[in-house]
């Protein structure tokens, strides 16, 4: 490798030529201050636009301050992070940004995670000399994303993960100059628009100007009503990201704790949404059992492959992006739609509740599953399967307004009978979790034999696409892929347009790694290896239960006895699968 | 539930079409496609913005993104006499602003609009490239230079039809 040296702050350092200052002071220990750098390594997100100047250095013979986020190093370069002409640059890039920004920090969504606001802090800005003109737009909601433009610093990390990353395009850069902003076109309510409410660019916005929509409000006055009685499912990724709100180490496996919590919060019943992915492996994998047959007894017509439907943003991306397409995602409907069908069906009659006077709450890692359970089609005379939705980090708020201890919570199990689950449902949280957990299930099925090794370790890891053949006995090598990405699942859409797609099953999750780094976890502020912990406890967690294949789950081997019958039965495909809607946009002609 | 439906005549569609296609429908011309639509219609609606969009298969704020940073673009109808004003240094310092006024007393209206009857539109822009005429309006194309705030009155009466 060819390798170079210079000086940083007084320092000789050596990198590999093409290395950018930023990073060389990384390795030293040098914290140069960004914001509209961001990378998640190894993980496909990046947005490098070199705009912001808060990362401005001195370079000795340059006329000109660098931006150190995309200026590289040079043999014999010397570079002065912390010289008073770089940081007055630095102090006054701030100001200047700040004159420009509502000064609400105390009531804003992302008060204490801002990273404005922990610049601002670290630099000790105590007053903005610069008085102007000051942005006024309107703060917009929609069912997933609140948009506040007026805090937006123009970093354009939205408009990278928007564009690049999940090749949406619903929010961009517009106009230019001072009313230059981060918009929807024609600046249209975002629900108008082709966004698919995956809501990463929350997750990578450093300000309050994208945030979740918040229900916590909503939770506290549900609990406190005596005429109603709630219950909650919470997501297998929420239990390995929860803990990090609460000071502990990314990856902490947090499960007990929450069903703790929860009933400390207050909930009539605390349930869980792997007990459904377990379901939803049921009947997906049925499924998808029964379109393999038809393929192999050369059915010409059956849709190969067949492609999970779990993860909302996806869904609501072939909706609008490929509605001639929709035949081949599975019918069956996200594990938080099945928990909310058969908590409002089974389970309200069992207990003797009527399904409106029970509240249905999900924690989810996800800001789209707050769109997901607004579909109409997912409520009955109106009333709704899930009545609302909260994240990972609203479930962090609502542990701390209601004073509980996270750290020092004694543990607690879910309630049954909707709480039992498997290692198979667990690792729904991570990409390719789904495909493992259903091949776990399908193979058994298929051959009727014990899997020799449970572990498909083919099919895991974080590259944004990875494909595997999974030789079936006797029966078929099944072609397989696992993509995370909405760019990377359009790659696969295309083929199957263009009639070469190579595989028999593929899952999607829209954001990176899967639901572990979905947008409603603990932002991890471009930390990769926050990530990484996450992942690699969802597969710790999945090891360490007694039950690890979703068919052997004694919960659900009773529920299609007494309640559903058989997986894709009458009544199961009633509840428990869905349809898709053609949401392309089409010019109407006028002659 | 269906997606958002466009409304457009097929004969504006069909043009679209063809603009894209006669620059392969690359999304790299998008400056070059807009041009000339914007020839074509006199400014960019949001429905032809969609066409664009659709044809050169690019997100519609990728469009309207261009559109709203280049000021030589425009979303609003012009008038069918469009006056521009230039603004640039050499006419400013000349006293474009007065002109500018001028206009805007005289027809009642601001930069960007257009007069209630269709007729007058004003706009300004940066420099026509007549510097040695300060300070110079253009209207549709027809350059007139040296003005002063009180020929203006006598040059819109030119467009009496």
């Amino acid at each position: 490798m060819d390798l170079i040296k210079l000086t940083i702050d007084n320092r000789e350092v050596e990198v590999p030529r093409g290395t950018t200052i930023l990073k060389a002071a990384q390795q030293m220990g040098i914290n140069i201050p960004t914001l509209c750098n961001f990378e998640l390594d190894g993980l496909a997100l990046k947005n490098h636009p070199g705009g912001c100047r808060v990362c401005v250095v001195e370079v000795v013979g340059r006329r000109n301050l660098a931006p150190a986020c995309i200026t590289e190093c040079m043999p014999d370069m010397v570079v002065k992070t912390n010289s008073l002409r770089a940081i007055n640059a630095r102090k006054t890039v701030l100001e200047l940004m700040l004159s420009d920004h509502p000064n609400d920090c105390l009531q804003c969504p992302k008060s204490g995670k801002c990273e404005l606001q922990t610049i601002a802090a670290d630099m000790g800005i105590r007053e903005i000399p610069y008085k102007g003109q000051m942005s006024q737009y309107k703060k917009e909601m929609s069912p997933s994303i609140v948009r506040d433009a007026n805090k937006c610093i123009m970093c354009r990390r939205c408009e990278s993960v928007c564009h690049e990353y999940q090749s949406v395009g619903a929010i961009g850069a517009v106009e230019r100059g001072f009313p230059a902003v981060v918009s929807t076109a024609f600046g249209e309510p975002l629900i108008n628009t082709n966004c698919v409410f995956c809501g990463q660019c929350v997750a990578v916005c450093p300000t309050g100007a994208l945030s979740e929509v918040d229900h916590t409000g909503r939770i506290l006055r549900d609990i406190a009503n005596p005429d109603v009685k709630t219950c909650v499912q919470v997501a297998p990724a929420v239990r390995v990201a929860l803990g990090e709100e609460f000071g502990m180490p990314a990856g902490s496996i947090v499960t007990g704790k929450i069903a703790a919590a929860l009933k400390a919060i207050g909930f009539d019943y605390v349930f869980d949404t792997d007990w459904s992915a377990d379901l939803t492996i049921m009947e997906e994998g049925t499924e998808a059992i029964g379109r393999f047959k038809a393929l192999l007894s050369g059915d010409k017509n059956v849709k190969i492959p067949i492609m999970t439907s779990c993860c909302p943003a996806w869904v609501n991306f072939y909706e609008k992006f490929y509605p001639e397409l929709s035949e081949y995602p599975s019918t069956a409907k996200s594990p938080q739609q099945m928990f909310g069908a058969t908590v409002k069906s089974y389970f309200a009659e069992k207990v003797g509740i009527p399904r409106e006077k029970l509240i249905s709450v999900s924690v989810m890692p996800c800001v789209a599953k707050k769109y997901e359970c607004e579909r109409d089609e997912f409520k009955v005379n109106g009333d709704p399967d899930v009545n609302y939705s909260i994240t990972t980090r609203e479930l962090a708020r609502l542990i701390k307004i209601c004073n509980i201890d996270f750290a020092n919570l004694p543990e607690a199990e879910f309630d049954s009978p909707l709480g039992a689950s498997t290692g198979a449902a667990v690792i729904f949280g991570a990409t390719g979790g789904v495909m493992e957990a259903a091949l776990r299930t399908a193979y058994e099925v298929i051959t009727g034999k014990t899997l020799p090794k449970i572990d498909f370790e083919e099919v895991r890891g974080l590259d944004g696409i990875r494909e595997a053949t999974i030789p079936i006995p006797d029966v078929v090598d099944l072609k397989v892929a696992v993509v995370y990405g909405l760019k990377n699942a359009r790659v696969i859409m295309e083929q199957i347009k263009a009639g070469n797609c190579p595989y028999h099953f593929v899952e999607v999750m829209a954001c990176p790694g899967g639901c572990i780094d979905g947008a409603g976890q603990p932002y991890h502020h471009g930390d990769a290896s926050i990530v990484k912990a996450r992942h690699a406890a969802i597969y710790k967690a999945d090891r360490e239960m007694p039950l690890r294949k979703s068919h052997e789950n004694p919960e659900i081997q009773a529920i299609y006895k007494e309640f559903y019958g058989q997986p894709c039965g009458e009544k199961s495909h009633h509840l428990l699968h869905t349809h898709y809607f053609d949401k392309k946009i089409k010019f109407d002609l006028e002659k | 539930m269906c997606g958002p439906q466009i409304k457009i005549s097929e004969a504006n569609y069909r043009f679209i079409k063809d603009v894209c296609a006669s620059f392969n429908n690359n999304p790299g011309e998008l400056i070059n496609v807009l041009h000339k639509t914007q020839e074509h219609f006199g400014y960019l609606p949001e429905e032809v913005q969609q066409v664009v969009a659709d044809c050169l298969g690019i997100p519609v704020g990728r469009v309207y993104g261009v559109v709203s940073f280049y000021s030589f673009f425009t979303m609003k109808p012009k008038g069918k006499y469009a006056i521009s004003v230039c603004l640039g240094t050499a006419c400013y310092v000349k006293g474009a602003e007065k002109i500018l006024d001028a206009l805007k007393s005289e027809l009642k209206i601001k930069e960007g609009e257009v007069t209630p009857d269709g007729k007058f539109s004003i706009d300004v822009l940066r420099c026509v490239g007549a510097c040695g005429l300060a300070p110079v309006m253009t209207i549709n194309g027809k350059t007139y230079g040296r003005l002063v705030p009180e020929k203006i009155k006598g040059i819109l009466a030119e467009y009496a039809d």
